[in-house]
């Protein structure tokens, strides 16, 4: 336990998973230390914490003993701007990846998430329409296998299908295979113009803007119980080119051109204390499952353009609601996860549903943690 | 040892007497793939027309040990498709439905045998198309790109087979008929889809895929402009690219290709260039103009002496033929090459670029380069002689060397050919011993067995001393002017 002690510090209230305390934090400083402390944690329970912004997504862990803090992995290692891409540690803020000279990590993420949590949680926001979401971006990652091996795939170039693409398997795997250290981005250039159109009109008429000409990099919905649904467009490209697509998509929506985002944009439906769950399903069925959302007593945001909402509700009677939303999500060709839910309805709730390939996924799981360390219960099928 | 004749009387059995094939003649159509150099006659060749018969046969395979190998129209260029001697070939080019296409939900379900083309042909009456298109996207399947990831021009801005299946059915090595994905985003549990895509058939078969559709761009425009060297043609796509523009496509020739082009389909490319770069941009006419102007900007700033425009759909096809056939091509300027696939960081190029020929000067061969500028994927051909003694093994030579080339610049040995058999070898040059047995990890997740394609992507002993692909024979719709393959 020498190497574990030099490591680590006890764990103190905050440090709390879901309301499970933990014992020990550590915050390696690079890989080399991330792998010793890895290696030294054999037989713990391990939960991997970045900016800590969802980190309530998912169930509690079974067991936890320590917490791997990533924030001090942090830092840009290489902006190769010509080949637009970038070599960063897993615990640097997303921020320092919006606002990287002339180029961005088109990755919408609060600004106190880390790269790593982003890539495990393989959150996303509207521009995901255009760009993508974590497994598109990702060209190249480095991992600390359970075991404390230090493995990596894929590289620093896009193109690029030499050996398994194991970036997207770590990605959205919540920290369940490894520990992410670094992570390899392809990027984009900064739009020279960006705007918005907003319109009071139903999720229905979204369709009309996919089968137009727009090329839009976003198109998010918002609805709620008493109030009229809204759209809004998010169009990029040069000066002439965006404002004559925006003139065209606000005549075509009946909505104004904005140089801003409205107030909801990006921002998750559910309070603090509240439910939050993700939406699936085929692009001709967002409105439905819209509207059975909002039926249902929900607020709900999100890609009308990629099929990807997010429905929150303020009260703790939703039993019956994930439910009805699950089998509305089914019929879409999609899923309803639990994302969050306070204590004590979090208990009562399937977060992940039914999953398909959950065998193959425990063969997977099985090979990479045999001893289940890694966040044990905290993924789909109790994984 | 599997007794191959029990096993072909079980699979007659199961799938019908005509599905099996076990004559020597028959099988040894199936001898190799579009890497013609290697040659392996499999024990079985099983032609299943379902999923649940593809099953059938995995699962005989399984039950009895049996290594089985997946084949799709077998124009893979790395031996990914190169059958196992006393093993199964597994062929999906029977199942070639089209079950659905959805515009509505930008969506399309098909079998895996069905043509990549055909998918963009059902679609574009939509006003959609399917976006991955590979040279030999006339004659290659869609399981087949599933299973190499598949690339091609255009893949620049749009993305490979991997950004474009959303679902997949599969069978695994056991015989199991699995979902991973579906028609929705952002299926919930592992990545096993996108763990699968590019697995070049080592964990298991896809009997039905789903894909993306892409709404058909309303303004496509092409441009080809000359330049002396592949210096300044370089530092123009650098340029284009610094400037924030993503085109949907940017492809370069040198002086050697370009020579091979026009000796074969008189493309009437600028006379007395150096290289050319094809630049294609689409999206909205209203963004689209504005950029192309500065693509031509840029390219007549970094030295292009002469600028030329698609006007019609004719004279972008027209720019595109002798980009098309170069690699064919190169058969008319010498009898023997090998055809290279290798990735670099863009602003590498021209570094590599001097370097590829200094190493070919060096060992007396010649080398044309085409490649897929925008994102650094060379397709160097090296031209030898078989006839002349010592000229193979020094195109070999070369060809290896590039390589090392691409992974001392931090590329990586394969842009969209695949490892397959070919290169398997020199995937410890790229990864080391513990990134290839994480690798492994998922291999024996799927296939602990090991019967899934053996052999392939990872190094093993038997593989040692293996040459790397030369390219002398042709497939025959390629032979016969139907089809390009590269």
């Amino acid at each position: 336990m020498g190497a574990l002690d030099e490591l680590t510090s006890p764990a103190g209230e905050q440090d709390a998973v879901c309301g499970v305390p933990a014992r020990l934090v550590a915050a390696p400083r690079d890989t080399a230390e991330a792998a010793a402390l890895v290696t030294a944690a054999r037989g713990l329970a391990v939960v991997i914490r970045g900016g800590a912004t969802k980190l309530d997504w998912g169930p509690p862990p079974r067991e936890l003993d320590l917490i791997i803090d990533t924030r001090r992995l942090a830092g840009v290692v290489e902006h190769a701007a010509g080949d637009l891409i970038t070599v960063v540690r897993a615990g640097t803020p997303m921020a320092e990846l919006h606002g990287l000279p002339g180029q961005q990590l088109a990755l919408d993420a609060p600004p106190s998430a880390t790269a790593g949590g982003t890539v495990a949680a393989n959150a996303s926001g509207p521009r995901r329409l255009r760009y993508g979401t974590a497994r598109d971006l990702l060209i190249g990652i480095t991992v600390v296998r359970p075991d404390g091996t230090i493995t990596k795939a894929g590289g620093k170039v896009v193109k690029n299908v030499a050996g398994y693409d194991l970036g997207k398997l770590y990605t959205g795997a919540f920290g369940t295979l490894g520990l992410i250290t670094e992570c390899v981005f392809r990027l984009h250039p900064v739009p020279a113009a960006t705007s918005f159109v907003r319109a009071a009109a139903p999720p229905l008429h979204a369709a009309k803007i996919l089968a137009g000409q727009f090329a839009a990099s976003a198109l998010e919905v918002n609805a709620a119980p008493g109030a009229e649904p809204e759209l809004a467009v998010l169009l990029e490209g040069t000066p002439a080119g965006v404002r004559e697509r925006a003139a065209a998509v606000a005549e075509l929506l009946d909505g104004e051109v904005s140089a801003e985002a409205p107030e909801w944009w990006d921002v998750p439906p559910w309070p603090g204390d509240g439910v939050g769950i993700k939406l699936t399903g085929t692009l001709s069925q967002v409105p439905a499952l819209v509207a059975t959302a909002v039926g249902a007593g929900a607020t709900v945001r999100g890609s009308a353009g990629a099929g990807v909402l997010y429905a929150g509700f303020p009260t703790d009677d939703t039993g019956r609601a994930v439910e009805l939303l699950r089998a509305a999500a089914v019929r879409a060709g999609g899923h309803a996860v639990v994302l969050t839910a306070p204590a004590g309805v979090r208990e009562t709730l399937d977060m992940w549903g039914p999953v398909h390939g959950l065998a193959l996924m425990r063969r997977v799981k099985d090979q990479f943690d045999p001893g289940h360390r890694f966040a044990p219960g905290r993924f789909v099928g109790g994984i | 040892m599997t007794d191959i004749d029990a096993l072909a009387a079980r699979l007659r059995a199961e799938i019908g007497v005509r599905r099996v094939l076990t004559d020597r003649q028959e099988l040894r159509t199936y001898e190799c793939d579009g890497l013609a150099h290697y040659k392996v006659v499999p024990a079985l060749v099983a032609l299943p027309v379902t999923a649940e018969q593809v099953a059938a046969v995995v699962r005989a395979c399984a039950e009895t040990g049996t290594p089985f190998v997946a084949r799709g129209s077998g124009t893979g260029l790395s031996g990914g498709a190169l059958p196992h001697a006393d093993g199964v070939l597994v062929v999906t080019s029977q199942l070639r439905e089209i079950v659905e296409v959805r515009p509505e939900d930008e969506r399309a379900i098909v079998q895996p045998g069905v043509i990549n083309l055909q998918v963009t042909k059902a679609a574009t009456p939509h006003g959609y198309y399917y976006a991955p298109d590979p040279s030999s996207q006339q004659i290659c399947s869609i399981g087949g790109n599933v299973a190499e990831n598949s690339g091609g021009a255009h893949c620049l801005k749009y993305g490979f087979t991997t950004n474009h299946v959303t679902g997949l059915e599969v069978v695994t090595p056991d015989g199991e008929r699995v979902r991973l994905g579906g028609p929705a985003p952002d299926a919930p549990g592992y990545d096993l889809l996108g763990a699968f895509v590019g697995s070049e058939g080592t964990l298991g078969v896809a009997t039905e895929v789903t894909v993306k559709l892409t709404r058909l761009p309303e303004t496509v425009r092409t441009l080809l402009a000359g330049f002396p060297s592949t210096d300044q043609a370089g530092a123009a796509t650098s340029a284009i690219i610094a400037a924030g523009v993503v085109p949907a496509a940017i492809e370069m020739m040198d002086v050697l290709a370009i020579e091979a082009a026009e000796a074969a389909v008189r493309c009437g490319y600028p006379a007395g260039a150096g290289a050319v770069l094809i630049v294609e941009l689409d999206g909205p006419a209203a963004e689209v103009e504005a950029q192309f102007d500065e693509v031509s900007a840029l390219c007549s700033e970094h030295g292009a002496f002469e600028t030329r425009v698609a006007a019609d759909d004719t004279e972008r096809a027209l720019i595109w033929r002798g980009r098309k056939s170069a690699f064919a091509a190169v058969g008319r300027i010498s009898p023997d090459y090998i055809v290279q696939d290798g990735v670099i960081p863009r602003t590498a190029l021209p570094t590599v670029l001097r370097r590829i020929g200094e190493v070919a000067a060096e060992h007396g061969v010649r080398v044309a380069n085409v490649f897929h500028a925008g994102d650094g994927n060379l397709h160097p051909l090296v031209l030898f002689d078989d006839a002349v003694p010592g000229q193979a093994s020094r195109a070999e030579a070369v060809s290896g060397a590039i390589l090392d080339l691409c992974i001392e610049h931090g590329g990586s040995i394969t842009g969209e050919h695949g490892v397959g058999v070919d290169k398997a070898k020199y995937m410890p040059r790229m990864f080391s011993d513990d990134d290839l047995d994480t690798m492994q990890l998922v291999r024996c997740a799927f296939d602990p067995a090991g019967i899934a394609n053996p052999g392939k992507v990872f190094p093993t002993p038997r593989l040692c001393g293996e040459r790397p692909g030369r390219h002398q024979g042709t497939h025959p719709m390629h032979a016969a002017d139907v089809a390009e393959i590269f």
